[in-house]
C-alpha cells in the first residue's frame, strides 16, 4: 500500500446539485467539496436531504439538477467510473442474512472484479482485520448488529475505494459495538488513504470520527467546517449539541417522515 | 498490489463486457443457488400443488374422458402442463425476493457495483431456472410412477431441462419486472395473484386450444405459458407434440426471455427511488 499518492482533487464536488421528489425538493443548490483523505461528516435532522445526498453522489439517484464528481468522475455521465472508485454501506441492511460472513465477502469480490488470485486473500485478510475470521462460515442472519456493520464496511473495502460513503453507520448499535466500528473506520481511512463520507445526526460520531462536518437542513447547506470551527461560530462555550440546534433551527422536531422512521426502526431492530 | 486493481476496470473491451457479464451473472446466480440449497422443505411443499394436479385432477379427468386429446391419454396430455404450471407458480412470485431485498438493503449494494444491471438480473433469472428445474426433477419422478409415458432418452431429458430452466427464469424476470414497478410486498401479492390464474387458464395447459373459443385462442397465442407447454408436451411426452414446431417455441421463449432481462435492467434501478 506504499504507492499511494493523494491527489490534489477534491474526492467530492458538487455544485449546485438538487433533488427534487415531485412538489418537495430534498436537495437544494447543494455546493460541497470534500477534500481527500478526511473524514466528513453529513448530519442534519431527519429529512434534512442527507440520505438523499448519498444516494445521489453513489449513483443510485439521478440529480434533478446541477452537478457532481466523485474521484474525479461526474456521477451522471461516467457512472460505472463512479462506481468502480467507491464503496457505500447503506442505512439499511445490505449484507444478506441467508449467506455467510465468507460468501457475502466472496461475491463484492467478483462483482468488483477483484482479480480471482488476490481474492481469497484479500477475503482472509478483512475477515480478520474485523474480526470476523471466526464468523466467516456462519450464516449473517446469526450475526450480532456490531458483527453485521463491521462484515458490510469490509465487503465495501474490498476492491480499495478511493471514496467510502456511510449512512448512518451505527443507527441502532450499542456503545461497544459503535466504538468498535469507529475504530475500524479509522484504521481503514489510513490503511487505504481513501476518503470518508458518513451521514449521521449523531453528535458524539461526528465529534469523535470526523475531521470535517457539514451540517443540512431543509435541504440545503446551512454550515460547514471543522468541529472547533462550528463551536467558535456559536458561543464561546457552545457544544455540538448547541451548534446543531442553532443551525438546524425550524425544523420539525418530531423526528422526520413516517417512512424515514419505520426505515430507521426496521434497521434498528435488525441490527439490535 | 498492483494498479490494475485499484478502481480500473478489467483490461480490453471483450473482457469487460463480454466476460465480464458472464462472470457477474455467475457470481450472482452462484450465491442465489447456494440458497436453495438451504431451503429443501421449499421444494417438497410446493411439489404438494403440482402433485394433486396429477394425481386428483388427472385421474379423474382421465377417467371421464372430457378433454378430447386425440390419440393422448389425458393423463399423459396433462403432465406437460402440470410441469409448466409449477415453472409457473414458483417463478412468478420471484419479485418478493427482489422486494425483500430492496427493504433490507441488499439491492443498494449490488446498483452500486460495477456489474452491469443486465448482468444481475440474468444471473438472477439464472438461478430461478435452477430453482424450477429442481422442482421439476420432483414433478418427473411423480409423473413416471403415475404411469405417465415419459421420454427417458438422454437428449429428451436434457431438452426437458433446458426448457424448464429457460421457462422459469422467463417468468421470473417477468416478475421482477412487476416487483421493480410496484416496489411494495401488499401491491405486489395483489398483482401476482391476479396474474397467475389468468396465465394458466390462458394457456393450452390442461386443455386444447382446439377448446378455447375464438378470443381465448388469440390471448393464449400471446402467452408465454403456451409456448413453454408446448415445448415441454414436444420433448417430454411419447408421441406428444406441441402446436407450433418445437424451433418456434424455443424461439419464442428466448426472445421474451431477454427482451424481459433488457426491461428489468433498465428498471432494476427505480426500485431504490
Amino acid at each position: 500500500m506504499s504507492e499511494f499518492e493523494l491527489p490534489v482533487r477534491p474526492a467530492v464536488l458538487t455544485q449546485a446539485l438538487t433533488r427534487r421528489f415531485g412538489e418537495l425538493v430534498a436537495v437544494d443548490r447543494l455546493d460541497l467539496e470534500i477534500a481527500s483523505g478526511i473524514i466528513f461528516g453529513l448530519l442534519g435532522p431527519n429529512g434534512a436531504g442527507k440520505s438523499t445526498t448519498v444516494k445521489m453522489l453513489t449513483t443510485l439517484l439521478p440529480p434533478s439538477s446541477g452537478r457532481a464528481t466523485v474521484a474525479g468522475h461526474d456521477v451522471v455521465r461516467e457512472p460505472a467510473a463512479v462506481r468502480r472508485q467507491i464503496g457505500y454501506v447503506p442505512q439499511l441492511i445490505s449484507a444478506d442474512g441467508a449467506l455467510s460472513g465468507y460468501e457475502n465477502l466472496l461475491l463484492s469480490a467478483k462483482l468488483y472484479d477483484v482479480p480471482r488470485k488476490e481474492q481469497a486473500a484479500r477475503i482472509d485478510d478483512a475477515l480478520q482485520f474485523m474480526g470476523l475470521t471466526d464468523a466467516a462460515r456462519a450464516m449473517v442472519r446469526t450475526y450480532s448488529g456490531g458483527m453485521v456493520r463491521r462484515l458490510e464496511v469490509a465487503q465495501a473495502l474490498l476492491h480499495r475505494p478511493a471514496v467510502l460513503f456511510l449512512d448512518e453507520p451505527t443507527i441502532g448499535l450499542d456503545p461497544m459495538a459503535r466504538h468498535a466500528v469507529w475504530e475500524r473506520l479509522r484504521e481503514s481511512r489510513t490503511r487505504y488513504a481513501m476518503t470518508v463520507l458518513i451521514t449521521t445526526h449523531d453528535m458524539d460520531e461526528a465529534e469523535q470520527l470526523c475531521d470535517r462536518l457539514a451540517i443540512m437542513n431543509g435541504g440545503r447547506l446551512a454550515a460547514t467546517g471543522t468541529v472547533a470551527e462550528l463551536k467558535q461560530r456559536v458561543g464561546p462555550s457552545a457544544t455540538l449539541d448547541d451548534v446543531f440546534a442553532h443551525f438546524a433551527v425550524g425544523v420539525i422536531t418530531e423526528g422526520g417522515s413516517y417512512r424515514d422512521v419505520v426505515n430507521t426502526r426496521n434497521t434498528a431492530e435488525r441490527l439490535g | 498490489m498492483t494498479s490494475s486493481t485499484l478502481g480500473t476496470p478489467p483490461s480490453g473491451w471483450v473482457n469487460r463486457h463480454v466476460l465480464g457479464f458472464g462472470r457477474h451473472s455467475l457470481a450472482v446466480a452462484q450465491m442465489e443457488i447456494a440458497k436453495i440449497g438451504r431451503e429443501p422443505t421449499e421444494l417438497l411443499t410446493r411439489a404438494i400443488q403440482p402433485a394433486l394436479w396429477l394425481i386428483v385432477f388427472g385421474q379423474v379427468f382421465t377417467r371421464t374422458r372430457a378433454i378430447p386429446t386425440g390419440t393422448m391419454r389425458y393423463l399423459d396430455y396433462l403432465a406437460p402442463g402440470v410441469l409448466a404450471q409449477s415453472v409457473l407458480f414458483s417463478a412468478i412470485f420471484y419479485g418478493l425476493a427482489v422486494i425483500w431485498e430492496r427493504d433490507l438493503g441488499v439491492v443498494h449494494k449490488l446498483l452500486v457495483s460495477p456489474a452491469s444491471r443486465s448482468s444481475l438480473v440474468f444471473g438472477k433469472a439464472i438461478s430461478a431456472g435452477l430453482r424450477a428445474l429442481a422442482q421439476a426433477v420432483i414433478i418427473l419422478a411423480l409423473a413416471a410412477v403415475l404411469g405417465v409415458r415419459l421420454r427417458t432418452d438422454v437428449m429428451s431429458l436434457m431438452g426437458v431441462a433446458l426448457v424448464v430452466v429457460l421457462g422459469g427464469a422467463l417468468f421470473s424476470t417477468f416478475s421482477f419486472v412487476i416487483a421493480c414497478l410496484v416496489k411494495t410486498r401488499e401491491r405486489f401479492m395483489g398483482v401476482g395473484q391476479v396474474l397467475t390464474m389468468p396465465l394458466f387458464f390462458a394457456s393450452n395447459a390442461i386443455y386444447p386450444l382446439s377448446m378455447m373459443p375464438p378470443w381465448l385462442r388469440t390471448i393464449s397465442a400471446l402467452n408465454p405459458l403456451t409456448y413453454l407447454v408446448n415445448a415441454l408436451r414436444a420433448l417430454m411426452i411419447e408421441g406428444g407434440e406441441g402446436t407450433a414446431g418445437l424451433g418456434t417455441d424455443l424461439l419464442v421463449l428466448l426472445a421474451v426471455f431477454l427482451v424481459l432481462v433488457g426491461i428489468a435492467a433498465n428498471l432494476y434501478e427505480g426500485i431504490v427511488r
